[in-house]
Formats: structure tokens, sequence, C-alpha cells
């Protein structure tokens, strides 16, 4: 209901191409380097949107839930980075692209807007077993090529200006830009901390200092998910990061078995 | 509701003392022990500059604001790396503090930051160095406040995984911790990391060159360097010492993976603190091993002038993957000391010079014409000017000067037969690049010395042409 609206706001705004909205996941089981070996996940069948949430979009939204505008939002709900790179409250201004990924929102902020699209964040698992697929395979994760792409955008400072998701290639699933773009918000995101010291205590996230890195995981090689578990276990759901946006997910319309 | 205690607090702060100021401060943080004197904001240095010797007779808070940046910088000549830094420079900025002081450090992470990035500082005792108290997202800063309770130099690191890959990206830098009887004095002090880069392109390959993940495991950098890039420490940024000065070296090696065998070239280490620690003092050494993750401090007097050649003594590192750094030092010569010409002092791979002719014994008929004396030049070329000019004549950036499509060798044949014959010192520019190293006179005859320069000039898109023996020979004369 938020889509059309964001069409109002003048010929500047990019009309969203004309492709399904959102992805059928059919779900399976994977596993996670950082796990012991043999370790596997289950993830039941999903939707998730092809592209992240643009600032079109999210300017509709404050414009109708003036709680979640810039100069009036809760600060225990999104810290004063938040939509920071717009020019005000309701002027996204020269250097923004409005079909460019929002940025610089909370976790609280990403789950009202979802809400109101009848959607939630994608979970953790669900995020990760999408963003193993490239454009020709469901699991590219033991394709060096994969990994050097990822690791190249994760050694690059963010642009100044983003670019849209619709420049993104799409993977096999059609979702485009989980790497190379922008990082993304999930549900769980907190889920592989545990808080407090790391290298101690032999916990989940004794795999992310230092020493402790090399003491586990099964995939020793995969830098990238080192990089992913390090950059959540770095956030608050009320911190908003110039580099960091989020997309929608549904659970998919037919049951499937259920999780074990 | 801090962030209201604290304005509160500045407002206050322009009406009541300083040390009411600090004490209502100290309720928000840890409030430093009674011996504690005095508040102030540690002075931070890029290298090779280090912070000036801590004066002061009893423990201080001190804080230190380190900024965590990452952002594309040179590597060598032609080729960028997209460095993570601390505080905008690789090693990044030298922090100074005297023992027993208590230290508030704030880590900042620029919000152009793609990672979270943390520091673990060998100087804290404590849970991981500080790395989780200071690990940090993008676009926030982190506070957490330590006792320096050992002396020494001591390097610092990232360790947010994968470590090994942000270290690799230039996160390190170094700590001193002064004793509290302080370091003797000395005239000159300057700060000097090692460190290993794994890029996809090989050595010199152009352009923004990414981490190269395989390589990293493997071990096998494309650059070892000394203060972050290819000549970053040599040419025109060379340190620089007067004759009689005695100069410090605080030594860090970032790594992540290999030792260093620290040398200087020309001098001799009158004292080392061995392993960065305070009281073993060797004396009189030649090459220290530092390994990644450690540090030493290296003294010694200039007694000769001349420039001292930094290097990692692993010398394929030195020559081929730019672990190469210069101390000039100026005065007079001091030849009951040292009598030789200056540029005896370069050290040369193969052993010394003059460079002696492998075939000596054997004398081959002289060269019939051009398509000959080029074929016979290559093989001179070979056994004595590739180590330094490199095989493609690329020469090695800020070290030793290109001969491919040089301007310097084509615009002065009779220049380039004379350093050759006589030898080469002092400042040259080739193609736009300053050059300030020694070429040794080559003992070889002026038929091989035709022949060599021949071959030069007809390849590696030189100007073409033929150098005969006479016109060596003419050469030879005229500065004798």
């Amino acid at each position: 209901m938020n889509r059309p609206l964001a069409l109002l706001f003048g010929s500047l705004l990019a009309v969203a191409p004309a492709e399904e909205p959102m992805a059928r996941i059919d779900g399976g089981s994977y596993s996670r380097p950082l796990e012991k070996g043999g370790q596997t996940r289950q993830v039941a069948a999903f939707l998730l949107d092809v592209r992240q949430v643009t600032n079109a979009e999210y300017l509709a939204f404050v414009i109708a839930h003036p709680e979640w505008r810039r100069s009036r939002v809760n600060r225990l709900f999104a810290d004063s980075s938040y939509l920071g790179h717009w020019t005000g409250d309701l002027e996204l201004g020269p250097l923004v692209a409005p079909d460019a990924p929002v940025t610089n929102v909370s976790w609280f902020a990403a789950r009202a807007f979802l809400k109101v699209e009848g959607k939630r964040l994608p979970t953790l698992d669900e995020w990760e077993f999408v963003a193993r697929a490239d454009e020709r395979q469901v699991d590219a994760t033991g394709d060096p090529e994969f990994r050097k792409r990822i690791l190249a955008w994760y050694s690059k400072p963010a642009p100044e200006v983003l670019p849209a998701t619709v420049t993104m290639p799409a993977n096999i699933y059609g979702v485009r830009g989980l790497h190379g773009l922008v990082w993304e918000w999930t549900s769980n995101f907190a889920a592989s901390m545990t808080g407090g010291e790391s290298r101690s205590d032999g916990s989940p996230e004794g795999a992310l200092f230092c020493g402790g890195a090399a003491a586990d995981p099964n995939q020793a090689v995969e830098y990238a998910d080192y990089m992913r578990i390090a950059f959540r276990s770095s956030l608050q759901g009320a911190f908003c990061l110039g580099g960091l946006g989020f997309r929608g997910a549904k659970d998919a319309p037919t049951p499937t078995t259920p999780m074990p | 509701m801090m962030k209201q205690i604290a304005i509160t607090l500045g407002l206050l702060g322009a009406l009541i003392p300083c040390h009411a100021e600090s004490e209502l401060r100290s309720n928000g943080a840890i409030k430093p022990p009674p011996e504690i004197r005095g508040e102030e904001i540690a002075v931070l240095t890029d290298p090779p500059n280090v912070p000036p010797p801590i004066a002061r007779k009893h423990p201080a808070k001190v804080v230190v604001k380190l900024e965590v940046i990452e952002k594309v910088m040179r590597m060598s000549d032609g080729v960028d790396y997209t460095f993570w830094t601390f505080g905008g420079c690789v090693p990044g900025k030298f922090i100074r503090v005297r023992q027993g002081d208590f230290v508030e450090f704030h880590l900042m992470n620029h919000p152009s930051s793609k990672m979270p990035h943390n520091i673990d500082l060998h100087a804290v005792t404590g849970q991981g160095g500080g790395a989780a108290a200071s690990f940090t997202a993008p676009g926030h800063s982190s506070t957490f406040s330590f006792r320096v309770l050992n002396p020494g130099l001591y390097i610092y690191h990232c360790a947010v995984a994968p470590v090994g890959m942000h270290v690799a990206n230039g996160m390190y830098g170094l700590i001193y911790v002064e004793p509290e009887e302080g370091l003797p004095k000395v005239d000159r002090e300057f700060y000097v990391v090692q460190g290993d880069f794994y890029t996809k392109g090989r050595n010199g390959e152009q352009g923004l060159q990414p981490f190269d993940m395989e390589k990293a495991i493997d071990e096998k950098p494309d650059y070892v360097v000394f203060n972050g890039s290819v000549g970053a420490a040599a040419g025109d940024k060379a340190m620089t010492a007067k004759k009689g000065e005695t100069v410090r070296v605080f030594f860090g090696n970032g790594g992540p993976n290999l030792s260093s065998s620290f040398h200087v070239i020309g001098e001799i280490f009158d004292k080392v603190y061995v392993e960065g620690g305070t009281k073993t003092i060797n004396q009189n050494v030649q090459t220290t091993l530092v390994p990644p993750g450690g540090s030493a401090i290296l003294e010694f007097k200039c007694e000769v002038p001349g420039t001292l050649i930094l290097v990692d003594h692993a010398l394929t590192r030195a020559f081929n993957k730019g672990a190469i750094g210069m101390i000039k030092v100026a005065g007079d010569p001091e030849p009951p000391t040292y009598s030789g010409k200056i540029e005896d002092m370069v050290y040369l791979p193969e052993g010394g010079t003059p460079q002696t002719m492998p075939e000596e014994g054997k004398p081959l008929a002289a060269a019939v014409n051009t398509a000959e004396r080029i074929d016979r030049g290559r093989n001179v070329f070979a056994a004595n000017c590739l180590a330094c000019h490199q095989a493609e004549g690329q020469g090695i950036p800020a070290a030793f000067p290109p001969l491919a499509k040089s301007d310097y060798l084509n615009a002065d044949v009779n220049r380039a037969i004379g350093a050759v014959v006589h030898g080469l010192t002092g400042e040259i520019t080739v193609n736009g690049n300053k050059f300030n190293s020694v070429m040794p006179a080559m003992a070889l005859n002026d038929e091989d010395i035709a022949n060599v320069l021949t071959f030069v000039l007809n390849s590696w898109d030189n100007k073409g042409g033929e150098v005969k023996p006479g016109d060596v020979a003419k050469v030879r004369a005229e500065k004798k």
C-alpha cells in the first residue's frame, strides 16, 4: 500500500521495474562454516523481496507515519544517525537516489516499515540460505570466484552515493543485491552473539576473535562468513549505519513441513 | 541520559575549576587510582615520526583518540590498495605513554567503514588486550580504560575475524610504554613497521588491487614493505640524520605472517632492546629477528655520513617486494673511520663491488655486427645488471631506476657509458621519478660494455643504435 504512494512524490522518483516483487525460496537444509562439521540447519519455504527497500519507499512510509520521521523518532529505537544521509525529514537531497536502498535505518525502523507492508525481516538462516546462490547455482560457496567477488566488496569502503538495487545482477532465485551493495538487517541478527568477552568461554562467538577463529570452524577459508558474523555482532537494534539496509520476507503461502 | 549528564557537566566546566570537573566526570567512567595526577591528550604521530619523550615523573591519565578509516592509498607506483588503518596511515599512529599511566582509550570507527573493528594492544593487561571492549560498528565509537603496568614497545592490531585479513590490510601499529626511569636521550627517534601484503595481481601489476585470501593463507605475499608502501621510507621520503648523532628506531613487525630479519646496511646496532623489552640490552648486533606481533628498539651512532639502507635481510623481500628504507646521514666524510667511497657501503646481493666478469679468462673475438652485440649483451646484462634493473629493465621503484623506455638513458648515450664505466651516485630523475642511490663502477671490458649497452638500447622500447668498444674507450679516457 505504500509503494503507490511513493509514486506521488514528483517525477524524479523512478518507477519500479516490472518484475515479481518477491521470489519464492523453497527452502531446504544447509550448513554454516562456523559450526562444527556435519551440523545442518533447516530453512522452511518463504518469500523474499527481490530487492532492498528504497529511499523512495521509506520516504512514503515516514510521510504516512510521522513518528518515524528523523526529527521525531524515539532515540531508543533509532540512534542519532537515523536517516542521516537525507537532507531533511521529508527531503532526500541531491546525493540520494530515490531507487537506491534506504540505509541509516535501525532494526526497529525496518520492522515497523515491514509490518505496515504485511511482511517481516528475513531470519539470519533465511538470508544466509539465499545468499549462498550466485547467478547459476543454488550453493556457490565452494566456488573461489564467488568468494573472491564477495570479499572484494567487503574490502571496499562504502561509496558516498549508492546505486539502485536494480543495477545488481539477480541470483538464481531472481533476488538482487544480496552481495555488493549494502549490508542487510535480519530479524535475529544477534543470534550469533552471546555478549561479553569472546575468546574466553567457548561460546559460539569464540570463533569470532583472533586465536579463537582458528580453533573450531570446519571451513576456515570462508572469510566472507566470518565478516558477516563479525559485522552483525557489532550491531545493536537502534544502530543506524550508512551501509546497512533491509528487505522484506514472508512465510510461504503453502504450509511446508515444520522445522524439526 | 548519559548525554544529558555530559552536557550539564560541560556547562559546569566553564564555571568550576578543572579538578572538580574531572572528578565529576570520572563518576561516569572508571575513577583513576589516587596516584594518577593530571590529565593529558596523547600526542599521536604518523610514521616515521615518534611523539616526544615523556618528561613528567609521575603517572597521569592519558586520553587516546584513535579513528579507524578504510581508505584507498598507494601501495607502489601505479598500484593502489584499500588499506584499513588506525588513524589514516600504515602503520597506525604511534602511541607513547609512561609506565603506570591510566589510559582512557577511544576507538572511533568512521561511518564510511564497511567493517566493524577493534583494537588489541599488547601493552594491555586484561582480556583480549581490549579487543571485546573496543569492538565497534561503523559510525560508532567505543571507550575503555586500562593501566599500563609493563614498560616496553608493543604492537597493537585489530582482532576482528578474519583477523589475518584485518591485519593484512594494515591494521597494526606501535604503542611505547616508557619505563619510569625513561630512556637515555638520543638525537633522533624514528618509527618503522614492516608488513606483508597479499594482492590479486602480482607485484607491480597496475591498478587498484584487491586482497587475495589464498595468497594470504599460503603466506606468499606480493609486497613486503616498511611503513605501508613501497618507497614509503626511501628516496625523498627517507629519514634524515647528521653525522655524530645517535638514532633510535622503534621497529615493529605487523605481519601478519613473515618474520623480519631487520638489518641496516652500513651500520651496526650499538644497542638492541631485545624483543622490545627494557631489561635485556644486546650490544653490537648486525641483524635482529623480529616476529609478527613483535618489536625491537635499536640504537646506533651515525659515525660516518652516507645513506643507510634498511632491509629485511631475507633479501628477495628487499629487492623484489619492497622492503627497503633509507636514513640519509649528512656530514663531511670521516676517512679515519671509513676511507672508501660512500657507494661502497651499499649492499649488493651478488656480493660486493666491483662486479667481475663471469667469463674472465676466455675472451671472445669481438662482435662482428649489431645483432651479435645485442645477443652477447643480453648475457652481460643477466650476469651484471639484472639483479637491480630487473629482467624487463623495469627497475625497482624508489631504489633502482628503470632502463626500459628510459628518458634518462636515451637522452645521452655517453652519459650512460659513463655510468657503467665510472659508476653513478646522487639524485637523478628517470621517467619523472627521482632516484637517489648508488651504482658501482662495473669492472667490465670495453667490448662487454659496448655489448650490454647496445642490448639495452635495442630492448624495451628504447631508441636503438649501437655502442662500439671505441666509444667506451673514449669515455673511459675522458674521465681519467
